[in-house]
């Protein structure tokens, strides 16, 4: 045990102070939070700017149209489909006469065409613009319908679980996020890190210390310490990802105004709950912000993150065996190991797949067979997971799907051991998946 | 003297071929052992058997007077294999301390011996550069330091000498006398046949996994003689055949002949000196190893065995 421990120990230290390893550590978080903040940021300014000719005959929709910072509308003169580029116009928008009983169209050209929901918008805004005017028609007046407008905001849609006596909030939207997160960065990890398991026995084999260890050590111990020593990195590589981003997202909000932040800790004191006179007050960002802080809290974090730890080490140990097993028999030529290694990745590129699926709909006979069998577990289980335990899945699937993934990885450190050892000295054969389960099987050296 | 390593009837069997096939021999505490044999011979599988590699499938090794274990007795024993290998990313030094360690050194002993061998076979320079940077020769001579780091007392070398300058296998060669000197017993593989007869104390000659040649340099080349002499004399010519020897090849300066059982070189001196044959130098040729070697080996299909299935 002393002497894997040695072996784990090198593993790791070559690897973490590795320059690769610091690069993608610390670039990786930067990188996914300048996306978010960047596609965010993108998002809120919005670059394009839209100046929109309006030709309405009625004549009522004038006043229930209002700018906006994307969207200027102009309801000119003498505009019409031929000319309104040249008079400054990106877009127009020709109404027809609306008799109010036939179904009609209205008409938008544009020279550069416009994105789905900004046309989504325009439709919004021109619908309630004629549902006013009817209002209007009906006796209401204009400003009795903007209060009325304003006042109706005050009602939003939380959806709670039942659990027992208690019931939380939930969120499915939230639940699709983490399980499609953690599935794919699981699949992720099973590939980097498999793959390195592999290259590392197939460097010791190839440049042929291998023979110089075992004479010291037992195979066994060797592939074992490998396997530990790249998953101890993998699991540094998470916990430093998650504090740089734990800490990046505060610093980030650290650099909000002073005004913003302030309101989001009103919100947050007041549980949400104001007035309409504290809804008015605090800004359309401070709400963003805060809702989000306020979904991501409803997730059950603690849940979430032992069993990822767990489904990441367990899937790892699960196929890290068999990747050194491949690599164990393959001589000199890469070729070799990528025909042997596909039996190995099909189940993991399936596996992810099956995932896309079980994020969206986590309770289909699928998705619990699945989430059961060690070769999909670790990604399955952790999509279904996320939607709450033991809401979406039981305490004894849950429980099942993990002894069944210890018992499997046992079974395959165990097979691949058996492979290894007679794998890791021979060299100059041919080797294929038949031979490799004879050896497993059969008397060893 | 007590045998240090002792081999009892010792099998190895692979699915189509017996690999090891009841072989026995004892070494002796420091001496210098030689193991020789064609490529396929099961050499390497013997060897691996003697470094608890593989487990034997029948007879039994002694160490040291008491029954092979593995586990135990790894710490004892120093292997450079035949195919050698070191991570070529990581510093010598680092290398070199890790897998002392894994021979089960402490640290602090571990660096204390390394910097020691690294000074005796100027090496000092080498402790942070990579094994990637290093020549063949230089990289033999590190792997031969690694092997004896933790002194063993049965060191078993495969091919020490391959890849290595005759100064720095001079070096190697005065460090393994020094070892044996000291105590330590060698096991030495190869196949130059020249190497073996200036450093072997005592070999065993092994072919298609039996062996088939077992004794001190001395005893063997004594055993494959075939009483030729080279006779030195300026009359070449004039020695012809007779009942006591026969010629077997004539030169200007020199006439090898064979004498014939029961005579002697007296007989053969006192038969010349009769015929006033002058005479400059006589002495008996005795084989080299080589031609033992492939006296012994040669139409046995040795080196096919290689190549067949395990």
């Amino acid at each position: 045990m002393n002497k894997t421990w040695l072996i784990i120990q090198r593993e790791y230290t070559t690897r973490v102070k590795n320059k690769r390893f610091l690069l993608v550590t610390f670039l990786m978080p930067l990188l996914m939070m300048g996306l978010i903040f960047g596609s965010a940021y993108l998002s809120t300014t919005g670059t394009e700017h839209r100046k929109i000719a309006v030709i309405d005959p009625n004549g009522f929709i004038k006043s229930s149209l209002k700018n906006t910072s994307q969207i200027e509308f102009a309801f000119p003169e003498n505009v019409d489909t031929s000319n309104y580029y040249s008079k400054g116009f990106t877009d127009i928008i020709i109404l027809p006469n609306f008799d109010k009983k036939e179904k009609t169209n209205y008409i938008l050209r544009s020279k550069k065409s416009m994105g789905l929901l900004l046309q989504n918008s325009i439709g919004d805004k021109i619908n309630s613009a004629i549902e006013d005017q009817m209002l209007q028609e009906a006796g209401i007046k204009q400003n009795v319908l903007d209060s009325i407008h304003k006042a109706s905001q005050f009602a939003e849609l939380k959806a709670y679980e039942d659990k027992g006596n208690e019931s939380k909030e939930s969120n499915a939207g939230l639940a699709m996020g983490i399980g499609y997160a953690s599935g794919f960065l699981i699949y992720i990890t099973l590939f980097i890190y498999g793959t390195m398991v592999m290259r590392g026995v197939m460097e010791e084999k190839t440049n042929r210390i291998a023979e110089v260890i075992i004479s010291s050590v037992k195979p066994f111990e060797l592939m074992l310490g490998k396997i530990i020593g790249i998953g101890a990195v993998g699991l540094t590589q998470f916990i430093l990802w998650i504090v740089l981003i734990t800490t990046l997202t505060s610093v980030g909000m650290g650099l909000l105004p002073a005004d913003l932040q302030h309101q989001v800790t009103t919100l947050q004191q007041s549980n949400g709950q104001m007035g309409a006179a504290g809804m008015a007050q605090a800004s359309e960002s401070a709400m963003r912000i805060y809702n989000m802080q306020h979904t991501i809290a409803t997730a059950n974090w603690p849940l979430i993150l032992s069993c990822f730890v767990f489904y990441f080490l367990g899937g790892y140990l699960f196929y890290s065996a068999l990747f050194a097993a491949v690599g164990s028999v393959v001589n000199e030529d890469p070729q070799d190991a990528q025909s042997l290694v596909f039996p190995i990745t099909m189940p993991i590129i399936f596996s992810y797949i099956i995932t896309n699926m079980v994020t969206q709909n986590p309770n289909t006979p699928l998705a619990f067979w699945a989430s059961i069998i060690p070769l999909s577990s670790p990604m399955v289980m952790m999509a279904r997971v996320a939607y709450g335990v033991p809401s979406a899945v039981s305490y004894w699937e849950l429980g099942l799907s993990m002894s069944l993934l210890i018992a499997g990885f046992l079974f395959t450190t165990w097979l691949s051991g058996k492979i290894y050892r007679t794998g890791i000295l021979m060299y100059g054969k041919k080797v294929n998946w038949k031979t490799m389960i004879k050896w497993a099987f059969t008397k060893q050296f | 003297m007590d045998p240090i390593l002792s081999l009892k009837h010792l099998q190895k069997f692979y699915a189509t071929q017996k690999a090891v096939d009841d072989i026995s021999f004892n070494i002796q505490k420091g001496s210098i052992f030689g193991l020789l044999g064609p490529n396929g011979a099961g050499k390497t599988t013997l060897l691996r058997m003697i470094t608890g590699i593989f487990y034997p499938d029948g007879g039994e090794i002694m160490l040291d007077g008491k029954p092979f274990n593995p586990m135990e007795d790894i710490s004892k024993i120093g292997y450079m294999p035949e195919e050698r290998g070191m991570y070529k990313k990581m510093k010598i030094g680092e290398q070199a301390l890790y897998l002392a360690q894994l021979k089960g050194l402490s640290k602090a002993d571990a660096t204390e011996r390394i910097k020691y061998w690294f000074k005796k076979l100027e090496m000092e320079s080498w402790w942070n550069k990579k094994v990637e940077d290093l020549s063949k020769g230089m990289s033999q001579k590190l792997q031969f330091v690694i092997t004896v780091l933790h002194e063993p007392k049965l060191i078993i070398l495969d091919e020490p000498f391959s890849g290595l300058d005759p100064l720095n296998a001079n070096l190697i060669k005065d460090e393994i006398y020094g070892l044996a000197k000291n105590g330590a017993t060698i096991i030495f593989s190869t196949h130059r046949m020249e190497q073996v007869e200036e450093i072997c104390d005592h070999i065993v000659l092994i072919n298609l996994g039996k062996k088939i040649l077992d004794g001190t340099v001395k005893e063997v080349k004594q055993q494959y003689k075939e009483n030729i002499f080279s006779v030195q004399t300026s009359q070449s010519e004039h020695i012809k055949d007779n009942s006591i020897f026969n010629v077997v090849s004539r030169e200007a300066e020199q006439v090898l002949v064979k004498i014939n059982p029961g005579y002697s070189t007296n007989d053969v001196l006192g038969q010349l000196i009769n015929d006033k044959i002058n005479i400059v130098g006589c002495h008996e040729l005795l084989p080299s190893l080589n031609e033992i070697f492939i006296k012994l080996v040669e139409g046995t299909h040795a080196t096919t065995r290689a190549f067949q299935n395990i």
